[in-house]
């Protein structure tokens, strides 16, 4: 595992050229840039129910003028912190817990009620109570955050163990692995890919949470800027939050799916 | 201490396995309990290659998960040099039926996790003996690449070590060749029977298919249909070191017909027992 681990990183540079120069990264790109050209066409009146789209050059001239503000940046960082505090939480406590769960039956019995019950709450019907239980404003997004990603974490990891082969288990135990060495050396490992499954979706969740709570209950944030573009009817200000957004998702589940990677040198995430 | 180690060493993998009176039952709540075993009793000499056949859900596999220690009979026991199973234990390894190679850890990571479990040995000396093993199976330059990176075969060939290397009392090999392609499958009887021939462990070896059996065994024990029990025990006195000339002896024959006789009749249980078509039976002997 260490061995792959310093293989990566000591090729790293080369992969990234490598990738930038491959027909996959020539594929994306060329669908992205037909996307933007198809929408400029639309929005020249060439489509119908475009007229209210400002053009991508518009956006784009709105997005030179967010970024040299301090303000788009701040907001940049706000919604990253959350996403990050409520991510990194719902991990800390998920795992565990979905382990717990699918390891120890009696633990099990104890929790799974509970958690089905809290599960169908949409994280956004958190926030009034969220609201009122934190003592900070920010704690209380940071929460909501952490709501849309600790269930889906859950269960993927309740799904991952009890989905490993019988015989693997069964394998160590005859080898004379103790339970504690059955939990860390194969229990564990093998949960492995359900816990990345479970952060890729998961960091996707928090990304829309984020924004949603930011919306209702957020004075900063990419979600607001969005929000107060969409007040002030000033739309390409709107298109440049939403461009934002997709794009902060993007790179944080690149940064999933590298410490995916990196998780699981015998497997790719995909 | 190293003394005991080397004589421990000498006196294992020559255990020997005895079933007395198994019976498993098998209760499902809503549907009518199903009889697995019923007063199952061989025995498995100290050193023989002794080779299980029985028509398909005989109760096999629940034989073997009985003698691995997994399951439990309700009546009867599994004795290992006299010493009844009470769960899994190190001087019983498996072979499953489907790869139980951990992907997760390097071919040889996988070998060495059996004799470093429970302040056995250490790091360096379990990778020299899993070499060892590894060399002789032609797996030495996948050493350390993971389980899916390897073919079917060389799966198999890495999970043979992998038990081997512990030296267990007995062996218990559940279909272990099941699925591979036929070349495949050959070539992996002949590793079995070189490792058997240098090891000299007792290996218990489950099959449906009775070239196989007849290829390997010394002795086979014919399974009869539900419940389960042994219906015959046909000594294979073929020579050892055997090859793909064996086939064609007479001898051969004499002990393919013998076995297949008591199979088809069990086979054709099931066909009288659906529709009464006793002259299926005989049709499976004019071919045989």
């Amino acid at each position: 595992m260490a061995r792959a681990a310093t293989m990566t990183s000591a090729s790293f540079g080369y992969k990234t050229r490598k990738f930038f120069m491959s027909k996959h990264f020539t594929r994306g790109s060329l669908a992205v840039i037909g996307f933007f050209a198809l929408w400029q066409a639309g929005s020249m009146g060439l489509m119908p129910f475009m007229h209210a789209i400002p053009t991508p050059v518009t956006v784009a001239g709105a997005f030179w003028e967010f970024m040299c503000t301090g303000k788009y940046w701040q907001s940049w960082m706000d919604s990253t912190l959350r996403v990050g505090y409520g991510f990194v939480a719902a991990q800390i406590l998920g795992i565990p817990l979905g382990l717990g769960m699918g390891w120890n039956r009696n633990f099990k019995d104890f929790t799974y009620p509970l958690f089905e019950l809290m599960r169908p709450i949409p994280p956004l019907a958190w926030v009034p109570v969220s609201i009122l239980f934190w003592p900070t404003n920010e704690s209380s997004i940071a929460f909501i955050t952490f709501i849309g990603a600790f269930f889906t974490i859950v269960v993927n990891v309740l799904g991952g163990v009890s989905a490993i082969p019988r015989q693997l288990v069964d394998a160590a135990v005859s080898f004379g692995a103790s339970p504690r060495q059955v939990f860390w050396r194969i229990v564990l490992p093998a949960t492995i890919p359900s816990i990345v499954t479970g952060m890729m979706v998961g960091i996707g969740i928090t990304w829309n949470v984020v924004i949603a709570a930011e919306m209702i209950a957020g004075n900063t944030g990419l979600g607001r800027l969005t929000w107060e573009a969409y007040l002030a009817g000033y739309t390409p200000g709107i298109i440049v939050g939403m461009i934002s957004i997709g794009l902060a998702g993007y790179v944080s589940s690149m940064a999933v799916k590298m410490i995916g990677d990196w998780l699981m040198p015998w497997k790719k995430v995909f | 201490m190293a003394d005991n180690g080397s004589k421990n060493k000498q006196s294992q993998g020559k255990g020997e396995l005895v079933l007395q009176d198994v019976t498993r039952v098998f209760r499902l709540p809503g549907m009518p309990s199903c009889t697995t075993l019923k007063n199952c009793s061989f025995t498995v000499p100290r050193g023989s290659l002794t080779v299980l056949v029985g028509p398909s859900g005989c109760g096999k596999s629940t034989l073997a998960n009985i003698a691995a220690g997994y399951d439990h009979p309700d009546s009867g026991k599994a004795l290992i040099n006299g010493k009844p199973v009470t769960g899994p234990g190190r001087d019983r390894i498996m072979v499953f039926q489907e790869t139980a190679l951990w992907p997760w850890m390097t071919v040889m990571k996988n070998a060495t996790f059996g004799p470093t479990m429970l302040g056995g040995m250490n790091k360096a000396e379990a990778e020299q003996r899993a070499m060892a093993l590894l060399e002789k199976v032609g797996l030495k330059d996948f050493k350390d690449k993971y389980p899916a990176q390897l073919s079917g075969g060389m799966q198999r060939r890495a999970e043979l070590c992998r038990a081997l290397v512990m030296s267990p009392q007995v062996m218990i090999l559940d279909e272990p060749f099941r699925g591979l392609d036929v070349m495949t499958r050959e070539l992996m009887q002949e590793y079995l029977l070189a490792l058997y021939r240098e090891t000299g462990l007792t290996m218990l070896f489950i099959t449906s298919e009775i070239e196989e059996a007849l290829f390997l065994g010394d002795r086979i024990l014919v399974m009869t249909n539900l419940p389960g029990t042994i219906k015959t025990t046909v000594e294979v006195d073929l020579p050892r070191p055997r090859d793909f000339k064996v086939l064609a002896t007479e001898r051969y024959r004499q002990i393919k017909s013998e076995v297949m006789e008591s199979l088809y009749e069990e086979g054709a249980k099931i066909f009288t027992k659906l529709d009464g078509a006793g002259d299926l039976m005989g049709s499976c002997r004019a071919e045989s």
